[in-house]
């Protein structure tokens, strides 16, 4: 009786179409402060708005705007497995940091070709990402360390252990840029004519981002695991009442989230600069957790969040045209995660209180029948 | 209680102090109408030194911002001396024994102008010499004046202590009485009820299968006090095993031992003959336990996912919810549809969330949850609490049936109805032991409130 038109409808649960509303007021509230923040500077926010729309629409921005968040995507993605076990793994940065200098090394030294090459890269990634994420997991559950803390602890030994592994070992130096030994030619990614009417290729890692985002889905919403995960995530009391050993889930919860994080660095290693040097790209791990929240750790949300962010991370260049600090953009995306969190709670609450009055009423209709009929 | 120091609102009454009504809103209303709690579990920071404990949150300023702890020190000297308190301001808490603590926590609500004093169960964490001090202390501040609201399940302490006494049960005032005019065993009487109810007639269905065995079960605390303490017992199939005691002696971590949630040292556990006692939690329930917690907003329900989500929790290795590693989503939701149908929960659809359901239709869920798939054993923790008449009769009869089927049930519970109502062997626990076993065709009053509250330690 709960078929589809009670869903579309909104009678079974008021969160289908408030879940979009939500995020779309946010953008608006972040526009709104932006343009505010703009006529306080002396700038015209129609104007600047306009010229970051253009840009954005442009094929050769489109496919640059799909390549950058196919790594926030993935970063996200990391992020939200943790998440939804409300274990925060801050991590993600020196997880994907270190499996890519690990990686890259490795994959320099080209000890197996061509394909070959490619697999053992990623695989090597994804064991260095989970290793390194398992470190906090075993401190919280066998010596009660906050997640929080030894993640943030261990991005800052990442990072050392990263320079310490290219000026030591796997460093060559390419005038001044010191980097790993580039990738061999045969074990590059192909890239994906995606966008026509333009030479920009769209990173080949699009299709794993894809694949990774209805894996995550699977997993969590349609397994036993994710089951699991989402209970203990909910209710750690009522996860333990039913037999869940949550020690277990957050080490593997842990585990799997590290295991996500090697990948972020995969697409900018084997489909883009493919050696790890000083410019290799850094922080996507905060990006994640910014669109992670954006998302609302759903795996379409943090795909469009994953978008958005890099729209306006490409696009913001453009302002510099107009005069205007590149650094609004900054304020924008802050804007939108803060009003999103805020959103998301009000329209959560309002959908509770809502959801209990509708089953009081419908509860209270029957009961009402019998008693008129007694009436008559 | 928690009315009275601002931490709930009344629906209806009113309070007054010193003869003028109050209505409180927060606990700081209650402070500043100068009513202290003093709380059974301390509220004390263990790293900073007394001192800083009883002046943090109204902290003595100096010159708008500096703290003036000379000022403070001297007003805490002033209160220990005048009362004779006997507490040293720079001693950091986390050296202090537990019966300084809780003078540390008495000074403190005086520090901030009480004149009454709540203390909520002050003697349940405290030895005896301990409980002797405490009196003292509380009789030396009686003399200057201030007025005290001794909270205890233990009797003889009231009848030490008090001046006056009241016996609330289930909410309402019983009897206001003079403890000069009153033994210890007609406070009991007065505790329990003076008319138990009789249980109803019917056939025994008790077989001599064992489906539970205990063994000198012991269960301790962080700091090696034992909760549970030697128990054994034996339940059979299709018979109910009632744990009848005042809340707090230890059934709690008696059931969470049980289930394997709590680690415990037993001589032995047996579940239809197999040894339970290494198996996880989730082994013991998928070998035929089904458990009703005590708390089903905490244990029992995922409040914020939909009924046919909290179908699978605490099954979720178990047909019809799981094929394999996946989760079987038509079928774990047909049988939500089931439990819905036979146990008559009110919902207007499976979708909902569990938060959205009246407690009683929550706990009809529960219980059809737990019954599902054929348990041995079903732990039954306070089946019917919180729930309206209509789902506790239903709740009942659901128990009753069950137990004619053959299943065995550890019923724990305080509320004697349900007890003498069920249950076909009763066995009283005190401060973690059993201390009585209990016919429930011709227990009195008498025996049954002694037996729970210590007043007298014979078996009935």
């Amino acid at each position: 009786m709960n078929g589809f038109l009670d869903r579309v409808l909104g009678r079974v649960k008021l969160g289908g179409w408030l879940a979009v509303v939500a995020p779309l007021i946010a953008v608006v509230f972040a526009v709104l402060i932006t343009s505010v923040v703009l006529l306080a500077a002396g700038k015209d926010p129609v104007l600047a708005f306009t010229t970051l729309a253009d840009y954005g629409t442009q094929p050769r921005s489109m496919a640059m705007i799909l390549n950058t968040g196919v790594m926030y995507y993935i970063s996200a993605l990391a992020v939200a497995v943790g998440f939804r076990m409300n274990l925060f793994n801050i991590g993600v940065d020196g997880q994907y940091r270190l499996a890519a200098v690990i990686a890259a090394g490795l994959g320099g030294a080209a000890v197996v070709p061509g394909v070959l090459n490619i697999v053992l890269v990623i695989v090597v990634a994804v064991v260095v990402g989970a290793l390194w994420a398992a470190i906090a997991g075993l401190l919280r559950v066998y010596r009660g360390v906050s997640e929080v803390i030894s993640t943030i602890m261990l991005n800052a030994i990442a990072t050392g252990l990263g320079s310490w592994l290219v000026s030591e070992h796997f460093g060559v130096l390419t005038g001044n840029d010191l980097g790993t030994r580039p990738i061999p030619d045969d074990a590059h990614m192909p890239g994906i004519p995606l966008i026509a009417g333009t030479p920009v290729l769209v990173n080949g890692f699009i299709v794993v981002a894809v694949l990774l985002g209805i894996a995550y889905w699977v997993v969590l919403n349609r397994t036993r695991f994710g089951f699991e995960l989402r209970a203990t995530g909910k209710s750690e009391s009522a996860a333990v009442a039913s037999g869940v050993s949550v020690k277990k889930m957050i080490v593997v919860t842990m585990v799997m989230s590290g295991a996500v994080a090697g990948l972020i660095g995969m697409p900018e290693l084997l489909g883009a600069s493919y050696k790890y040097s000083n410019n290799f790209p850094a922080g996507l791990g905060f990006t994640g957790i910014a669109i992670a929240l954006l998302g609302r750790n759903n795996p379409v949300g943090m795909a469009v969040g994953a978008l958005l962010w890099s729209f306006l991370d490409n696009s913001s260049n453009q302002l510099q045209l107009l005069d205007i600090s590149k650094e609004i953009v900054q304020i924008m995306q802050g804007v939108v995660v803060l009003s999103v969190i805020i959103a998301y709670e009000l329209v959560h609450r309002y959908r509770i209180v809502a959801e209990q009055r509708r089953v009081s009423r419908e509860l209270a209709a029957p009961q009402e029948a019998p008693k008129a009929e007694a009436a008559a | 209680m928690k009315i009275l120091y601002g931490m709930q609102r009344p629906d209806e009454g009113e309070i007054r102090v010193n003869g003028a009504p109050v209505g409180f809103h927060t606990p700081a209303d209650a402070i500043a109408a100068g009513i202290g709690m003093v709380h059974q579990h301390f509220m004390l920071a263990d790293n900073l030194t007394v001192l800083e404990n009883v002046v943090l949150g109204s902290e003595p300023r100096r010159g708008g911002l500096a703290l003036d702890f000379a000022a403070a020190r001297k007003k805490i000297k002033e209160i220990s001396d005048a009362y004779g308190l006997g507490v040293r301001p720079d001693v950091p808490v986390e050296d202090l024994g537990v019966g300084d603590r809780q003078r540390v926590e008495i000074l403190k609500v005086l520090y901030r102008g009480a004149r009454i004093l709540i203390l909520d169960e002050p003697t349940a964490v405290l030895v005896p010499h301990e409980v002797d001090e405490l009196f003292d202390n509380l009789r030396g501040l009686v003399r200057e004046g201030l007025t005290i609201l001794f909270i205890s399940h233990k009797l003889d302490e009231v009848l030490r202590v008090a001046d006056e006494i009241t016996v609330i049960r289930r909410g309402t005032t019983v009897a206001t009485v003079n403890p000069r005019d009153v033994t210890s065993r007609k406070l009991a009487e007065l505790m329990v009820g003076s008319e138990l109810p009789s249980p109803e007639t019917r056939e025994s269905t008790v077989t001599d299968v064992v489906a539970l065995s205990v063994r000198d079960l012991t269960v301790r605390t962080g700091d090696g006090r034992p909760v549970v303490d030697n128990v054994s017992f034996d339940i059979h199939k299709g018979e109910v095993l009632g744990i009848a005691g005042v809340e707090g002696n230890g059934q709690a971590e008696l059931v969470e031992a049980i289930m394997g949630m709590r680690p415990c040292e037993a001589g032995a556990l047996t579940l239809a003959g197999a040894d339970i006692s290494q198996w996880s939690t989730l082994k013991r329930r998928a070998g035929g336990i089904g458990y009703i917690p005590e708390d089903r907003h905490r244990h029992g329900l995922l409040l914020e996912s939909p009924l046919w989500e909290n179908r699978i929790l605490g099954h979720q290795t178990r047909r019809p919810n799981i094929r394999g590693p996946w989760i079987d989503r038509a079928g774990a939701r047909a049988d939500t549809r089931r439990i819905v149908e036979e146990y008559d929960v009110r919902t207007p659809g499976i979708d909902v969330d569990a938060a959205t359901l009246s407690g009683g239709n929550q706990q009809k869920l529960i219980v059809g949850r737990e019954m599902s798939g054929h348990p041995v054993l079903l732990i039954a923790s306070h089946p019917t609490r919180g729930v309206d008449i209509g789902a506790q009769a239903a709740i009942w009869d659901h128990l009753r049936t069950a137990r004619a089927a053959g299943l065995a049930v550890l019923l724990i519970s305080a509320d004697l109805d349900e007890l003498i109502g069920l249950s076909d062997t009763l066995k009283v626990i005190l401060r973690g032991r059993i201390v009585a076993d209990v016919d429930p065709a011709n227990v009195t009053p008498e025996q049954l409130g002694s037996a729970m509250t210590g007043a007298g330690e014979e078996t009935v």
